[in-house]
């Protein structure tokens, strides 16, 4: 199959941080992980290269969704649970914009959680920011589908009995290709998984542990906080052994078929015994693994856990359109009227 | 056996029932049958009957399906109430349809499926073609499946397969008794089995096979002949109500530049509008089988805010789950064409039969003030037109527009005059110009009120919508009391003004006087007819036919208040008079309701008329 390139028109204006800015005033909460989320969508539009007017940006219904409106983008603010099929209607239609969507683990996991595993099915090429506080914030305080278990909150008085997503797991069990997490406290890791997912052609799910100082405030304490990221937090690039801890003397190494956490120079460990990342690897294996690892017996894995090649949805539309085109005789409405069983009456 | 010769009975107008087993190939025998009525110039109307089941147990009444067809030499407004002919494949199928056999009817009957299992199971006590029981009808005994196989045997067929043949028997039948050629059958299955010429081989053999044995029954006395139908001019062809939708939406979107998507999710009767959809990918139309009803709309109106001449198809139930939707649709002021194929309801109800029970849905089944515009179609050739003016008002006028059609029009067929695009009306879509500083995003037409429609990747119109209330011209969200209160009043009048934009209502007959018919949708052929039986008798009566909905069309008050008596006659509990009734409070307006999931009767249309004619 040839790859069709429907990329999107760039520009050889520098763009700015200003050019994105918009003139509404953003309502989040002071302290909400989502301000440093903008900061970074801010920082990375201007320097992706598109021409300004050709970003379109959809969330849901959430704090999270209301990203459209602070950013000056074309933009579709949709209905709780949404925001995938209007994103996949506006990339199958022009396939030329870059399109992002905002939404929350509520607004994709719950309601959206249809849409969420087809959307990624299908590999349509958009970028999701998905805000994981762990919580609804908008209606104040229920739990959702990723709270942790026996978690306290104002609809679970006496702890939630739910099992909690692993968003990535549920990514890659849904054929996913891309996906990347990040901490809402590091700018850095932020704009990297945001160009990553920008250059990666398919579905890209990038999952922002984001606080929500209000009603899950310190949610991902115990993983991204400046007591805890040493142990806790295990930040993964491609082609490079996986290591952490404060003097990254700590590793991920594969035995048998299960990870485990090793310690260089203990009992004969070296840096070749270490678990080196790969990945663009097809096979979802290993990322999945990745992506389940967390507290307390290994440490949460950070960064773009993977990145696979596969055709996406859009591209496969303009492909199957370009053959039609190609194969049938009939181009426009007249031939279509004057095709198949017709008979004159005079 | 000898060939005989025959009188000719010249009659205007039969209707042949084809049935049988849901495997047995009815519509198949019944779509070639139409097609040789319309080769011999006739005008025609159909419909398949069919369970929702696919293969329903074999020779039981649940697995009964049927095609019906109308033919005739003046215009044909119906499917027929009662059938001329009726072809039965199996006693299940003669149980069930003899209710649909006129007195005097010709019943064709495969004789080698009616032994004592099969009566059996239909539920008969004694076998009907031996027990007297249809001596008011004109019975045709054949062995159809033995003369099937015996027509096969020297081409070495299996028995099995031959047997499945038997249907092209009773077909070949028919075209002896309708005089019709065989040679425009014998091309189509040479198309249709191009890969297979074998099967062509076979299907031709036992049509032939049947049409010579009829010529050597003594029970057909005479054979039928329909003259041709007086038609415009013109090309036609047979085209489905759903078929004749998906074209008319082609033909908006290639006539207004904006290239059509649909985003949709299989559900009876409304799937063969994305199935005919799908297949015209070299007319650019981009098909999204959607996971769910919503993501069929939801995408859809991502594509309308993306430029495109936006769609998604379904049937009530898909409705009741993209109501959500459509309010975002309503208030992001996009245009959006949503085409229900109303079906028996509530619930599942009655997937394959037919109501006109979701208007109250499409006129106010949203939370919100949420009006869009609705229009019917009314004939499943005339799908082709609603469906283009429902995507021109929707694009023009910047708002979802509702197009109702019904299972009868969506599987039915009738013929149609192709038409050439250039004939059609413009579309005219107030598309934003690039670089315009006085953009705004809820700055609106003087005339029509609607926005401009600003199409991501155009220079200099960056704009957010969303479905949160927005402040007029500027689109910043705000719950300003007043500005909703504008707004609401905005989007109602926008769509009111649509009026101004859409043909009269017109009369049929006297435009004043004792009773005047209302009626809406599908049910046009089954009263027309009625009324026209009824003026032939002598009586004053007059017809108007709805199609345009909401907005209704502008001097539909004057028509009613212009008779005596208005009877509104409707396939459901009364939703259409009570929608005339809020606008136009008259005591005088009558209600004719039915919901059986099945159409009018002639008889019990004029019945009715006749008995409001008689009350004083």
């Amino acid at each position: 199959m040839d790859f069709i390139n429907n990329t999107v028109e760039r520009t050889t204006v520098q763009l700015q941080k200003s050019d994105f800015e918009s003139d509404q005033m953003v309502k989040w909460c002071a302290g909400c992980g989502a301000h440093a989320i903008l900061a970074a969508v801010e920082r990375v539009f201007p320097r992706l290269g598109y021409k300004k007017e050709n970003f379109c940006l959809v969330s849901g219904i959430g704090c999270s969704s209301r990203f459209p409106y602070y950013v000056n983008t074309y933009g579709i603010h949709g209905i709780h649970g949404r925001a995938m099929p209007i994103a996949t209607g506006v990339k199958v239609a022009n396939p030329h914009l870059s399109v992002w969507v905002a939404t929350g683990d509520g607004d994709s996991l719950a309601i959206g959680g249809n849409h969420f595993i087809h959307t990624i099915r299908r590999n349509v090429d958009i970028n999701v920011l998905l805000f994981n506080n762990e919580i609804y914030g908008l209606t104040k305080g229920q739990y959702s589908p990723t709270t942790p278990m026996n978690k306290v909150t104002k609809s679970s008085p006496h702890g939630t009995i739910e099992h909690p997503f692993n968003i990535g797991e549920l990514v890659m069990g849904a054929q996913g290709t891309f996906f990347a997490r990040i901490p809402d406290n590091d700018l850095t890791q932020m704009t990297e998984a945001m160009f990553e997912a920008a250059k990666h052609d398919g579905t890209s799910i990038i999952e922002m542990l984001q606080n929500c100082i209000i009603f899950a405030d310190k949610a991902h304490f115990g993983i991204i906080s400046k007591e805890n990221r040493d142990e806790n937090m295990c930040i993964i690039k491609d082609g490079q052994p996986i290591l952490f801890g404060a003097d990254k003397q700590k590793g991920l190494r594969l035995n048998g078929t299960n990870l485990e956490v090793v310690e260089l120079g203990k009992d004969g460990i070296t840096i070749d015994d270490i678990l080196v990342h790969d990945r663009y690897d097809p096979n979802p294996g290993i990322h999945i693994m990745l992506a389940k690892l967390g507290p307390p017996h290994f440490p949460r894995v950070f960064g773009v856990i993977r990145s696979a090649m596969f055709p996406t949805y859009d591209d496969l539309v303009e492909e199957k359109i370009r053959l039609g085109i190609e194969e049938s005789p009939i181009k426009k409405m007249d031939h279509l009227f004057k095709s198949g069983e017709t008979w004159e009456i005079k | 056996m000898t060939k005989m010769n025959r009188p000719v009975e010249e009659r205007e107008s039969v209707v042949v029932k084809f049935v049988g087993d849901s495997g047995d190939w009815m519509q198949f025998s019944g779509n070639l049958f139409s097609e040789s009525a319309a080769f011999a110039g006739n005008d025609l109307a159909t419909f398949p009957d069919f369970p929702s089941e696919i293969r329903a147990p074999q020779n039981t009444i649940a697995g009964v399906s049927g095609f019906q067809v109308h033919v005739g030499s003046a215009k044909i407004y119906t499917t027929g109430d009662l059938c001329d002919v009726i072809v039965a494949m199996n006693p299940a199928s003669l149980k069930a349809n003899l209710k649909w056999a006129k007195v005097g009817a010709t019943l064709i009957f495969d004789s080698d499926a009616f032994d004592d299992k099969t009566i059996d199971k239909a539920g008969y006590t004694s076998n009907p073609l031996e027990d007297k029981s249809l001596t008011k009808y004109n019975l045709l005994k054949a062995p159809i499946t033995l003369l099937t196989i015996e027509s096969l045997a020297d081409l070495g067929v299996d028995r099995k397969i031959a047997s499945r043949s038997k249907n092209m028997f009773a077909l070949g039948m028919l075209f002896f008794i309708f005089n019709r050629p065989l040679k425009p059958s014998f091309k189509f299955f040479d198309a249709k089995f191009k890969k297979d010429p074998n099967l062509a081989r076979i299907n031709k053999v036992v049509l032939e096979a049947g049409y010579n044995y009829a010529d050597t029954v003594e029970a057909i006395e005479s054979v039928i002949h329909v003259s041709a139908a007086k038609l415009e001019p013109g090309f036609y062809r047979n085209i489905t109500g759903n078929v004749a939708t998906a074209w008319g939406l082609l033909a908006a979107a290639e006539k207004s530049k904006r290239g059509l998507f649909l985003g949709s999710y299989p559900i009876t009767p409304a799937t063969e509008i994305l199935m005919e959809l799908t297949k015209h990918k070299s007319l650019g139309a981009k098909v999204f089988q959607a996971e769910d009803e919503i993501a069929g709309i939801c995408s859809a109106i991502g594509a309308s805010y993306a430029g495109k001449m936006a769609c998604t198809t379904t049937s009530g139930p898909g409705l009741s789950l993209k109501s959500e939707a459509i309010g975002l649709a309503v208030i992001t002021e996009l245009p959006l064409v949503i085409v229900n194929v109303q079906r028996g309801g509530p619930s599942t109800g009655l997937p394959t039969k037919s109501e006109q029970s979701d208007l109250y849905q499409a006129l106010f089944g949203r939370n919100g003030e949420c009006p869009v515009i609705v229009i019917a179609a009314s004939t499943s050739d005339n799908c082709f037109h609603y469906a283009y003016m429902a995507a021109k008002l929707s694009m023009e006028h910047m708002t979802p527009c509702i197009l109702l059609t019904d299972g009868y029009l969506g599987f039915g067929s009738s013929l149609f005059k192709n038409p050439r695009l250039a004939n059609l009306p413009p579309i005219n879509p107030p598309v934003a110009k690039a670089r315009d500083k006085n953009y705004k995003p809820y700055k609106r037409d003087p005339e029509t009120l609607a926005r401009e429609w600003a199409i991501p990747g155009t220079d200099g119109l960056r704009h957010r919508i969303g479905g949160l209330e927005k402040e007029n011209i500027t689109g910043v969200v705000t719950t300003d009391p007043l500005n909703h209160q504008l707004m609401v009043n905005l989007r109602a009048e926008k769509v009111a003004r649509v009026a101004n934009y859409i043909p009269e209502q017109e009369v049929e007959g006297p435009t004043k006087g004792e009773l005047l018919i209302v009626s809406w949708g599908g049910t046009y052929g089954a009263i027309h007819s009625a009324i026209q039986e009824m003026t032939r008798a002598g009586k004053k009566i007059s017809h108007t036919h709805f199609n345009y909905i909401n907005p209704l069309p502008k001097n539909t008050g004057k028509i009613l208040k212009s008779f005596k008596k208005v009877l509104v006659c409707e396939l459901n509990s009364g939703q259409f008079v009570n929608y005339l009734r809020m606008q136009f409070p008259m005591p005088n307006i009558h209600q004719f309701n039915k919901v059986q999931g099945l159409p009018f009767m002639i008889n019990e249309l004029t019945e009715k008329f006749n008995q409001l004619l008689e009350e004083k």
